[in-house]
């Protein structure tokens, strides 16, 4: 009696969207499987790498992150190096110098930047706020009229400010609004419902249903984003069938493994190797997921995850 | 799977005698399904009965065990395809490979190597528990034992990947008492490589060309009594492999089909030898996805602290956070005079905060506040951290019992700082930094 094999089909697919204009525009969702599973339904769209960048400039960043962009002394110029690095599909710009509780700048200087950094590259743009919800529904809206015409996500937009942010980037200025949510499956679907109630077209949201680095309560991520690929696909639950997008390198840089010096901790090894690792590790669990784009900082990391995801699709 | 009724009914004798406390032979198979009554309670059930019941109600996936004494290791059981339906209960394990091929030095470059990385993280042992020892096509007999046993001193359950049954024999001799897997089994030696696996009384791994062989080929050593196995779903690539992977542990869970409810192994230095970063990138993959032996080219601490606590999140009860007892905790020879620092008692945050407080060698009050077993900002989130419940606590159990008035928080919740000013009078609030890898230098700079 040979095998039988049953492969998995749903009646149901992740909406796709598509990010930037024309010939670099990129687009994401489209699958009727769970992740990577080529062998119920051919994939649609191998899920995208974002690379990161900040207003902050390169001070905070690794040295091995660092290192890639030696040389680059104004934001156009680390933009266009981000936008170079090989296996990266678009290029995310965090405003994380924003935040009151930080370095404050202003919404002005702020805006300044994000044109210097669009105007720098042709390729697609993703802008993540500050954090701080009060500042970013001040800060994002005016990201969002900048980049008219770009077709970019603006992400963070949270149950506190959904109305400012939403408004301003799904409806007045035409963007893709990328709705932030805390690990919980029904949180993500209530964002998308109220988005869509003030009147967002719901394929023009992606979603970020929280993130984690592995080890650091990521088994809520797992599970939050196995849950809601289970309900789009399988329930056909169309408020949560957008594609789900997650920064990863903004948590795994921060945590002990990735910033421990060797110095620090001999028996360790090299910090370059162990940043990586962290960020390639999560990139490919989060994908196993159900992630259908992730963010990532390091050279290494992107060439490796892209090379994972064509070796998968 | 589960029977019903009806199913269980016509395995009874159907005599009615009512033995078992039931009116009717029926009545008893419906509670018999029902969960209520086990069958071993009828006493008149022939032996034919009980062998087709054990097998149609046994688990989906069998549970493996390889190894001895404290290396034993248990693999597969699981019951369900995605944690949170309930939880995945036995943990993917990782394996290091030798091989024949290699020369000398590199073997003995890897064995020294592979013992480096071991140590505790909220209680689990991290290290590399197996060692894969592969047989290349050109290796000899001698060849091979001895490098199965210059690996057997590493103490570590090994995995022998040969096919050659002749060669296969000669290395059990050397380490069968260990309870190796003997990796080796495919559609053209499988019945002598199963004589030389029970006669070892080793677990015999399987593999086949594709799905349908690995498939008969399974079938055909459970037809000859061994279902001490494992399945190999290595494939040409890593396409090939994930699907492998996931179509076997999906037949077996979700299908219902036996023959394939056995654990897995994946072999990454097969399908991305050289690669060290994609093999890390693949072992993730593998252990969200059904992994249940990875085997890898090397475990140094790049890949061990990643892999091992996406692991060790993975593979932990939905139901149960992990939790540590509220209450004060003195470090480094604190007394009451000590400077207290505060957080919460969720077992991960406290593993790495108390780590980073004893590494600092300052002497202090750690107080774990009773935050539900959330993380800083999630019990804040929740109103289970705030500048009510963490006064409270302290007035009851840190004010009678401490004579220090220093407190330091966590920076990601230094919006507490006014309100614990104003409800803890007499405390000066310190706000420390966002991550505990900060509290060495932050701990050191407030001393002096
Ligand atoms: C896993 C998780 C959950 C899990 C909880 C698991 C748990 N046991 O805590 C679940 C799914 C239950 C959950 C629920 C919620 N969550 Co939640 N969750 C997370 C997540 C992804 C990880 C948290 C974690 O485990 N961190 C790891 C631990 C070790 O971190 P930590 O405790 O902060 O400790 C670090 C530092 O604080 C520092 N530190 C700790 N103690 C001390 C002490 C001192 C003195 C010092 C100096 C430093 C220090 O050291 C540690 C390592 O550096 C975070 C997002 C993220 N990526 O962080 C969101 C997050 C914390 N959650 C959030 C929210 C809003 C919620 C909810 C309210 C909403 C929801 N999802 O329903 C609920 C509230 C809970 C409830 N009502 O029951 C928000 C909080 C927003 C904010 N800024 O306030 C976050 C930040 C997500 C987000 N970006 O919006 N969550
Ligand atoms: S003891 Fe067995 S045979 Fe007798 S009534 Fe019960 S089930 Fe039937």
């Amino acid at each position: 009696m040979p095998f039988n094999q049953k492969p998995q089909k749903f009646n149901a697919k992740i909406n796709t969207v598509t990010v930037g204009t024309g010939d670099k525009a990129v687009t994401i969702g489209g699958n009727s499987t769970f992740p990577f599973y080529t062998f119920d339904a051919p994939t649609e769209n191998s899920p995208k790498i974002g690379v990161e960048i900040t207003d902050m400039g390169l001070d905070d960043f690794a040295p091995g992150i660092k290192a890639y962009y030696e040389g680059c002394t104004t934001m156009a110029e680390i933009a266009q190096k981000a936008a170079a690095m090989e296996g990266g599909d678009f290029v995310v710009l965090n405003l994380e110098g924003g935040d009151p509780n930080g370095v404050n700048k202003s919404t002005e200087e702020l805006i300044a930047i994000v044109k210097e950094v669009a105007d720098a590259i042709d390729c697609p743009l993703v802008v993540e706020g500050c954090k701080n919800v009060e500042k970013d529904a001040e800060l994002l809206p005016k990201v969002a009229e900048a980049l008219q015409g770009r077709n970019v996500i603006v992400m963070s937009e949270k149950e506190e400010n959904y109305k400012a942010i939403g408004a301003a980037a799904g409806l007045a200025y035409n963007q893709i609004v990328g709705a932030e949510s805390a690990d919980d499956i029904n949180l993500a679907k209530q964002l998308n419902v109220v988005t869509t109630q003030l009147g967002v077209d719901a394929k023009k949201i992606v979603m970020n249903v929280g993130t984690a680095t592995v080890g650091y309560g990521y088994e809520y991520v797992v599970s939050t984003m196995d849950r809601i690929k289970g309900a789009a696909l399988s329930q056909n639950d169309n408020m949560l069938q957008m594609p789900i997008i997650t920064p990863v390198s903004s948590e795994t840089w921060g945590v002990k493994e990735s910033v421990a010096t060797e110095e620090d901790m001999p028996e360790w090894g090299s910090e370059d190797e162990r940043g990586i690792d962290m960020e390639v590790m999560t990139a490919a669990a989060d994908l196993a997921a159900g992630s259908d784009a992730v963010i990532l900082r390091h050279p290494e990391s992107v060439k490796t995850i892209a090379k994972m995801i064509k070796a998968l699709v | 799977m589960a029977l019903n009724g009806i199913q269980i009914f016509k395995l009874t004798p159907k005599k009615n005698c009512k033995e078992c406390g039931c009116p009717t032979c029926m009545a008893f198979s419906m509670k018999v399904a029902q969960g209520a009554m086990k069958i071993e309670q009828c006493p008149h059930m022939s032996e034919d009965a009980l062998a087709s019941l054990s097998e149609a109600t046994a688990p989906p996936m069998k549970t493996i065990k390889i190894g001895t004494g404290a290396e034993e290791l248990t693999l597969g059981g699981e019951t369900v395809l995605f944690r949170h339906e309930k939880t995945f209960v036995n943990k993917s394990r990782y394996a290091v490979e030798l091989c024949t091929c290699m020369d000398d030095a590199a073997v003995d470059a890897k064995l020294a190597e592979i013992p480096k990385v071991d140590y505790d993280r909220i209680g689990e042992r991290m290290y590399a528990e197996l060692v894969y020892v592969n047989c290349d096509a050109e290796a000899t007999a001698d060849k091979y034992t001895a490098l199965v046993q210059k690996a057997a001193a590493l103490g570590r359950t090994m995995i022998l990947g040969c096919s050659d049954p002749e060669i296969a024999k000669a290395a059990l001799e050397v380490c069968k008492d260990n309870k190796p897997v003997l990796n080796g089994a495919n559609a053209s030696n499988y019945e002598a490589m199963n004589a030389v696996a029970t006669a070892a009384g080793v677990v015999l791994g399987v593999s086949g060309k594709d799905l349908n062989e690995l498939y008969d080929t399974t079938a055909a050593l459970e037809k000859l009594g061994n279902k001490n196995l494992v399945l190999d779903v290595t494939g040409a690539d890593v396409k090939e492999t994930f699907g492998n992977a996931v179509q076997v542990r999906r037949a077996a869970l979700k299908d219902q089909d036996r023959t394939f409810g056995y654990p897995s192994i994946v072999n990454l230095a097969k399908i991305a030898g050289g690669d060290y970063h994609l093999q890390a990138a693949l072992a993730a993959v593998f252990t969200m996805k059904y992994g249940s032996i990875i085997v890898m080219e090397r475990m140094t601490y790049a890949e061990a602290l990643p892999l091992y606590g996406l692991r060790q999140n993975v593979f932990t009860d939905p139901q149960k956070p992990m939790r540590v007892e509220p209450g004060i905790y003195p470090m480094n020879g604190a007394d009451e005079n000590s400077l207290v620092v505060t957080t919460v008692d969720f077992a991960l945050t406290y593993f790495l905060v108390s780590g980073e407080l004893e590494r600092s060698g300052v002497p202090l009050n750690l107080v774990i506040n009773d935050a539900g077993g959330l993380s800083v900002l999630t019990s804040w989130a929740a109103g289970k951290f705030s500048g009510n419940s963490i006064s409270a606590f302290f007035k009851e159990n840190v004010e009678p019992k401490v004579k220090s008035r220093r407190l330091v928080i966590p920076g990601k919740v230094a919006v507490l700082k006014g309100d614990l000013e104003a409800k803890l009078p007499g405390w000066e609030i310190i706000v420390g930094p966002r991550e505990a890898v900060q509290l060495v230098k932050f701990l050191k700079d407030l001393d002096a």
